[in-house]
């Protein structure tokens, strides 16, 4: 049966959310897609060690020999994401039965965990598979799927927010495809693996070349790579709670896998850093994301808005670190994905409980939180003090590893810049905590009592999972480093 | 709706069920020549947005409640991972066809059509439940 377990990692959401769609009962429907969740983060556990034991796992669809057939495969670095998409998933599953119930109206609720499961089936199927092609079906399926996650938000602005996303997300999987379809031109395959052999020779060539930039542009929508991160602010500012949480930790960071993908394994033998100056371009980006989206989230009222344009910066950081092309630069770029992941999690986690007592995240709902919401808003600051990176936090490891890896370039100024920009987060992190600790809560405010134990558990593992990562990260980094070195050394084999 | 227009009544009276038919042909024909699940799925739907077209949605809604929609979009996807599930409890990878008959050709023939009857399934289950979306969406329009 182990052998299947690739297949069944995509196979059991899928399966499920047919079943979801009949059974309806939004009670057994939530019991069924948390099961489901769990179940694949078991799975994607047991395919981590498996990866780590005995190297990459390969599996053949409909047992069709690659590049011919569709064909899974499973490396440290897909492995790695696995574990980040399904842990997320199941935790806020468990998370989401009391928030769910509050923002989305009862009718709609089945059909809210069906589009949950189709979007992780597609964030899974995104990770673990190997052709180019059926990667943008699973692209398909996890975008439009969140699309329709967004636009069940309260707010009725959540319409445009999601339609806003529906353009911009066609576009850049427009632009994906249209790299694809000029590759598959040139070299008539699909399979990543075989791509990457066959790419070295035909590298100098206009089309590649042009496909290239196609297939940047379109995943660097995907991922809100500033400037264009227009789509993402109200999208997380107006979903629902959960699907903010969920998409902030899991949708970007995948986008930011397909990057890792096509730049690094695909074009895995040609150094296309220099010859297209691709280098320059995403660290330049990167920059102007790291200081114009923490600057613009300062000025924020509305706290999910605030930490929407923080993840962009934090997007930008991932970027950075994966545009040194070094190894430390690799695996600063890696563990802050996952890093990011839990601290942004645990921030909007912390939000959606907020909003479920206080009914809004404005700044002014959390005056006077501190002591009347002590471990939302403890978890809340945890989350901040990690987005800083403050020592003893995940986000320390990151920007540790970032720091070094510009040191290492020679690119001193670079390191200034990204302790520069941390400074930034301290400003809106501390708004948050001024609001919650330092500021009265209103006169005429009601009674608010802590959120019940089923949101608040989901909330402190993450909260905890960013301090006790932040500690003891070698196990993250060993991985993050070992998956660096796979990547810079070719990829997929 | 178009309670006069007898012409159009009558014409699509006589056209529904060779529509029906073609849709079920170029469904099982699909293997042979050109076709397949989605465009049967969508001429299968064709015939039914039709019916509603010159019928009446009301009537059309008779014949298509939204619980049998909703079905049809369900079982299609459910048959389609169905039978790749059911090829890899028989030992095999998944929607490896060769598992599910002892006869090579023979198994390769079923696989593919009963995964072309779950793309064509959810297919039309998926056009008939849009026409009837946008539909219900007028009509709250105007009630309001």
């Amino acid at each position: 049966m182990s052998t299947q377990l690739p297949a069944l990692q995509v196979v059991l959401p899928l399966l499920m959310a047919p079943i979801a769609l009949i059974i309806r009962n939004p009670r057994f429907v939530w019991m069924l897609t948390l099961i489901v969740t769990w179940t694949t983060l078991a799975i994607s556990l047991s395919l981590l060690m498996q990866v780590l034991d005995s190297g990459t796992i390969t599996y053949r669809i409909g047992g069709w020999a690659a590049p011919w057939g569709i064909e899974y495969v499973l490396d440290k670095v897909g492995a790695f994401v696995l574990v980040i998409v399904s842990a997320i998933g199941s935790l806020v599953m468990t998370y989401a039965r009391r928030s769910v119930e509050q923002e989305i109206p009862a009718e709609r609720i089945y059909l809210f965990y069906t589009m949950f499961l189709l979007c992780l089936t597609g964030l899974l199927g995104i990770t673990i598979t190997g052709d180019v092609f059926n990667l943008f079906v699973f692209l398909e399926i996890s975008s439009l799927s969140s699309y329709v996650m967004i636009s069940l938000g309260r707010d009725r602005r959540a319409l445009t927010a999601a339609y806003r996303y529906l353009i911009m997300g066609t576009i850049g999987a427009t632009f994906y495809i249209i790299g694809v379809g000029l590759m598959y031109m040139m070299t008539g395959t699909l399979n990543m693996a075989d791509l990457a052999t066959l790419m070295p020779a035909i590298a100098d060539t206009r089309v590649i070349q042009a496909a290239l930039a196609f297939l940047t542009v379109g995943i660097c929508l995907k991922l809100a790579l500033f400037p264009l991160h227009l789509w993402l602010p109200n999208a997380y500012t107006y979903a629902p709670s959960m699907v903010t949480a969920f998409l902030a930790a899991t949708a970007t960071k995948v986008a930011v896998y397909i990057l890792i993908r096509i730049i690094f394994t695909v074009f895995g033998g040609v150094n296309v850093f220099e010859i297209l100056g691709l280098q320059n371009i995403l660290m330049t980006l990167a920059i102007f994301a790291m200081f114009a989206a923490s600057t613009i989230a300062i000025y924020q009222d509305n706290a999910k808005r605030m930490f929407a344009y923080s993840s962009i910066a934090q997007v930008g950081y991932i970027i950075l670190g994966l545009s040194f092309a070094s190894e430390t630069g690799m695996a600063a770029g890696i563990i802050h994905l996952f890093n990011h992941a839990i601290m942004k999690c645990t921030i909007f986690l912390g939000l959606g409980c907020v909003a479920l007592r206080m009914g809004g995240v404005s700044i002014r709902d959390m005056y006077g939180l501190g002591t009347r919401m002590p471990w939302t808003m403890a978890a809340i600051v945890v989350g901040g003090l990690s987005l800083i990176g403050i020592p003893m936090t995940v986000g320390f490891v990151s920007k540790w590893y970032l720091v070094r890896a510009a040191l290492e370039a020679d690119m001193w100024p670079v390191a200034v810049l990204i302790v520069l920009s941390s400074l930034l987060a301290i400003i809106y992190v501390w708004r948050i905590v001024e609001a919650a600790y330092l500021k009265p809560a209103p006169e005429n405010a009601e009674p608010v009592s802590e959120v019940p134990l089923s949101m608040l558990l989901p909330l402190w593992v993450m909260a905890l999972a960013s301090i006790y990562f932040g500690l003891d990260a070698t196990n993250t980094l060993t991985i993050a480093l070992d998956a660096a070195d796979i990547l810079l050394n070719g990829g997929l084999q | 709706m178009l309670n006069r227009a007898s012409i159009l009544r009558v014409v699509s009276k006589l056209l529904i069920p060779p529509i029906m038919v073609f849709a079920l042909y170029v469904q099982f024909h699909g293997d042979f020549g050109p076709g397949g699940g989605f465009q049967a799925g969508v001429i299968f739907a064709a015939a039914f947005i039709l019916y509603a077209l010159i019928f009446g949605v009301d009537n059309a809604r008779k014949v298509a409640p939204a619980w049998l929609t909703r079905t049809l979009l369900a079982s299609g996807l459910l048959l389609y991972t169905g039978v790749g599930v059911v090829a890899m409890m028989l030992g095999g990878d998944f929607l490896d066809y060769s598992m599910l008959a002892t006869d090579q050709k023979s198994a390769q023939h079923l696989g593919i059509t009963l995964i072309e009857l779950g793309v064509g399934t959810t297919v039309s289950g998926a056009m008939i439940t849009i026409f009837l979306i946008f539909d219900g969406r007028l009509r709250a329009e105007k009630d309001d």
